[in-house]
């Protein structure tokens, strides 16, 4: 009883160290002008995520998160930044009269709208445990997963990926 | 005091609603590219919650489905911007505007 009442704490300390910072890391990657800040504060929301994926015993998908999204991903993003060059400052004039305070006020309509159906308890549940599905591991579980139920969607993950990669060669082949 | 799944699903709309504001007010087409990545998160983000309320892996695998299409959509849509870039010389949404009518 008392292991699981300080595995309830630390759940709640981490929460709360890394909350804010997924807020802040996210709101600082938006006002940045300089693109390459953006994707590093977006590392930076992407390690916030991967943690609250361990609190929520997603171990798996914490690791791939951190391997494909923050290494992988990132990398990408960064790479293609450095080859476009960083030296054109974004242009702050609005194209359409009046684009950004609508797009704030709608933003803020659509946040009305989700935390009033959580605050109504829409999706009230109790906090469940993962401890019998998780037997064996997390790893094993997700596994037997994607290897049963849901082979196809993996296979058909597998040619989405390859088709990308084609798609990709093609249009970065300079066109005679 | 516990963590419920309420937390966890404020925080998820939070970043979502971010990256919605995101998409809508920048205007270099990288940024927006990240914006997109950060809504597909705190989806994923929910999933992995609602995995856990329901006591079952199901959500975790679908938040892996979600990376692999993240991922490729990342290198088509990258794919696409260096080929705009080699014509245009510029990244912003604003001036890809030929079929404007």
């Amino acid at each position: 009883m008392l292991a699981a009442t300080s595995a309830e704490q630390a759940e709640l300390v981490v929460f709360i160290v890394l909350a804010p910072l997924a807020v802040v890391s996210a709101l600082g990657m938006v006002l940045n002008r300089n693109a390459v800040y953006s994707a590093l504060l977006l590392v930076v929301n992407f390690f916030c995520l991967a943690g609250f994926y361990v609190l929520l015993e997603a171990q798996f998908v914490a690791a791939v998160q951190v391997i494909v999204y923050a290494g992988a991903i990132m990398v990408l993003f960064l790479f293609v930044l450095m080859l476009l060059g960083i030296g054109n400052e974004e242009v702050l004039k609005e194209t359409i009269k009046g684009q950004r305070p609508a797009a704030v006020l709608l933003t803020l309509g659509l946040l009305v709208a989700l935390v009033g159906a959580l605050l109504a308890g829409v999706f009230d549940a109790e906090p469940g445990s993962l401890a019998q599905a998780n037997t064996g591991g997390n790893v094993q579980a997700v596994g037997r997963l994607l290897f049963t139920r849901y082979t196809f969607a993996f296979e058909a993950a597998g040619i989405l990926l390859v088709v990308a990669a084609v798609g990709a060669l093609v249009l970065g082949k300079r066109q005679p | 005091m516990r963590v419920g799944p309420g937390a966890y699903l404020l925080l998820s709309a939070l970043l979502f609603g971010i990256g919605v504001a995101g998409v809508l007010i920048r205007r270099n087409a990288i940024v927006v590219f990240m914006c997109i990545e950060l809504m597909l998160n705190a989806v994923n983000l929910s999933f992995i919650t609602f995995a856990k309320t329901n006591g079952s892996i199901d959500g975790q695998v679908l938040a892996f489905f979600v990376m692999v299409v993240a991922a490729a959509e990342v290198v088509v849509g990258l794919g696409i911007l260096v080929a705009i870039f080699r014509k245009r010389s510029s990244a912003s949404v604003d001036d890809v505007n030929l079929l404007k009518g």
